[in-house]
């Protein structure tokens, strides 16, 4: 075997040995010191960890007889993911040097960082088997961050409704597998040989079922709406840096792993196959998530059925099935990227001097009493509701361009892509109502005891900062699309 | 006497439907868990008989299978540790107990 090999792997051997790094400080430190430098220390080396998988160039060629390629698209959306988790790791440091959490705050960057070691290997998998485990790699850790609040009961009945649906879809995803492994021509799970095999297959019952099964088993990661039930109540459970964790990076990860193995590996029976599942699953997706959001007075509760149907326009990129579908979705994740991150930023330092509440009623006044975090907050919501000037608009816009693609309207098929991005279109009115209830909440109703004034520490500060950047320059700076388009494509 | 795929498949899918009537129907976490074993057998039993009687000549899922099993191991020994913490928390290991969040 050529060893030189594991060279082309350097994010994922970058992000390994930073988990070794990690785990050694963290075993051999004293117990009594609190672990105080185990913050600072990780949240550095993950910053530079981020330079060195951005400026580190692509590979071009597969390794491992095909199984892992690290392309110029891959490396993009390892790249924006980085970024994202670097931004969690700076919101946290509060956190994690509570009292409560600091004795065991080596686990949280070693579980951070397996699961996101798991996500790199799902998004350059190009063989069935390094899919499987990346996936899987990626979602049992989370399992364990998501009850990582001991002391609190609701964190381990969210640990429990993750951890059984987790494996309860991954077990459906597995059965759909097999059928597509008898399906292959010579028994063989490369990407590339399934979608010769598969090809002709479109009136298979055993096919459809097939497809019908891998949908299921990803669309749980993504919260697609048939397989959402679980989320709602694992974001409300779970600590806020983890929920925030769950709702970006390990969606955006599923997202371009979804349309990896639905174009390369099925893309032959795209039309008339799960062209129309992913319809259904779109407008369903979209709209529950958007209806039940408005009911909801939990911000984090809230945050989940908004991430519901922001999963549903991040798979019309995926739909569309066009040139631009991947710059579209890298695109979008880029911004949902900063904006959710932001919103979560500020929902985890208000929880901070809030004894723990994230009751909508609590952010009644805010801007009275801290009129920098209630702006920030709104530009946020803003660009998740697609409001011109911020990014969210475009990323958007972007998405709908790349879902119509080529379709003809005069067409049945084309009609039906104009059909679900009307819908989508929509819905986006009724999610800018919910987004602008918090808005109201902060500017416009009074309430007799406000938060106090706060300061937030410094890393949040910072994570504010990045985001909100992100928020308004990616928007206004049109090459960033340009620049995504261009690297995705080359 | 001959054994066609036809023999092994159709206890697979008896085993995959059992497993989800029984995580749709159970109370106990353990047996949830259960369960999902058996639902991750079927599939682990299909790609073995696929692999035997399609494709004698490679090992592809014959490798697979024992990933599987692998990640099922780990996903057990995960859930078993929050169910662990939820009989801590409410001293018993019925599903109903947990269902605090609702909507």
């Amino acid at each position: 075997m050529d060893y030189s090999q594991f060279w082309a792997m350097m994010p994922e051997l970058i992000i390994l040995g930073l988990f070794f790094i990690v785990f050694i400080l963290d075993v051999f430190s004293k117990d009594g010191s609190n672990k105080k430098f185990l913050t600072p220390v990780s949240t550095i080396l993950f910053g530079l960890a981020t330079v060195a998988i951005w400026v580190l160039p692509a590979g071009t060629e597969a390794v491992f007889g095909g199984m892992y390629i690290n392309d110029a698209a891959c490396k993009a959306i390892k790249a924006i993911l980085n970024i994202g988790v670097f931004i969690v790791f700076l919101q946290s440091a509060k956190w994690v040097d509570s009292d409560e959490v600091a004795i065991r705050k080596g686990e949280f960057y070693e579980l951070m960082l397996a699961t996101l070691f798991g996500m790199y290997l799902m998004i350059s998998a190009r063989h069935l088997l390094l899919f499987v485990i990346g996936l899987e790699t990626a979602s049992l850790p989370l399992a364990a961050m998501v009850a990582f609040n001991k002391k609190h009961y609701e964190s381990h009945e969210a640990a429990i409704k993750y951890i059984l649906t987790a494996v309860f879809s991954s077990a459906i995803l597995l059965m759909g597998l097999s059928f597509v492994y008898a399906f292959s021509g010579e028994g063989s799970l490369y990407f590339e040989d399934i979608r010769n095999s598969v090809t002709g297959q479109a009136n298979s019952g055993l096919m459809i079922c097939a497809l019908a099964f891998v949908i299921a088993g990803i669309g749980f990661k993504l919260s697609l709406v048939p397989f959402h039930l679980w989320t709602a109540d694992t974001y409300q459970g779970a600590p806020t840096a983890i929920t925030a964790y769950l709702s970006v990076i390990s969606k955006g990860a599923a997202a371009f792993t979804f349309f990896v193995i639905f174009v390369q590996a099925f893309g032959t029976l795209y039309e008339g196959v799960w062209e129309w599942m992913m319809y259904a699953v779109i407008i369903a997706t979209i709209t529950i998530g958007n209806i039940f959001a408005i009911r909801q007075k939990n911000l984090k509760r809230f945050m989940a059925f908004s991430s519901i149907s922001q999963a549903g326009y991040i798979m019309l990129a995926v739909v569309g099935n066009s040139a631009m579908s991947v710059s579209a979705l890298t695109y979008y994740v880029l911004i949902y990227v900063v904006a959710n991150l932001s919103v979560f930023t500020i929902i985890s330092s208000i929880e901070e001097h809030n004894n723990g509440t994230v009751q909508m009623d609590s952010y009644n006044g805010l801007y009275k009493t801290n009129p920098r975090l209630a702006f920030l907050m709104t530009l946020a919501l803003f660009s998740l509701g697609g409001i011109p000037p911020f990014a969210g608009m475009f990323s958007k816009f972007f998405v709908f361009m790349a879902a119509v693609g080529t379709h003809d309207i005069h067409t049945t098929l084309g009609a039906w892509a104009y059909g679900v991005v009307f819908i989508a279109l929509v819905n986006t009115v009724i999610s800018l109502y919910y987004y602008l209830l918090i808005v109201k909440a902060m500017f416009i109703k009074h309430s007799d005891n406000p938060l106090p004034t706060f300061q937030s520490a410094c890393s949040t500060k910072l994570a504010l900062a990045i985001c909100t950047v992100g928020i308004v320059a990616f928007g206004i700076c049109s090459f960033v699309f340009d620049w995504i388009s261009v690297a995705v494509n080359a | 006497m001959n054994l066609t795929m036809l023999c092994y498949l159709v206890p697979s899918l008896i085993m995959f439907a059992a497993g989800v009537y029984g995580f749709c129907t159970r109370k106990n976490m353990i047996a949830l868990l259960i369960s999902l074993e058996l639902m991750l057998n079927a599939a682990d039993l299909n790609f073995v008989v696929f692999n035997r009687f399609l494709f004698p000549g490679s090992m592809e899922g014959m490798f697979f299978t024992i990933f599987a099993i692998a990640i099922a191991a780990a996903e057990t020994a995960v859930a078993i540790a929050i169910i662990i913490n939820i009989y801590r928390e409410v001293k018993n290991t019925d599903i109903n107990s947990v269902k605090q969040m609702k909507f």
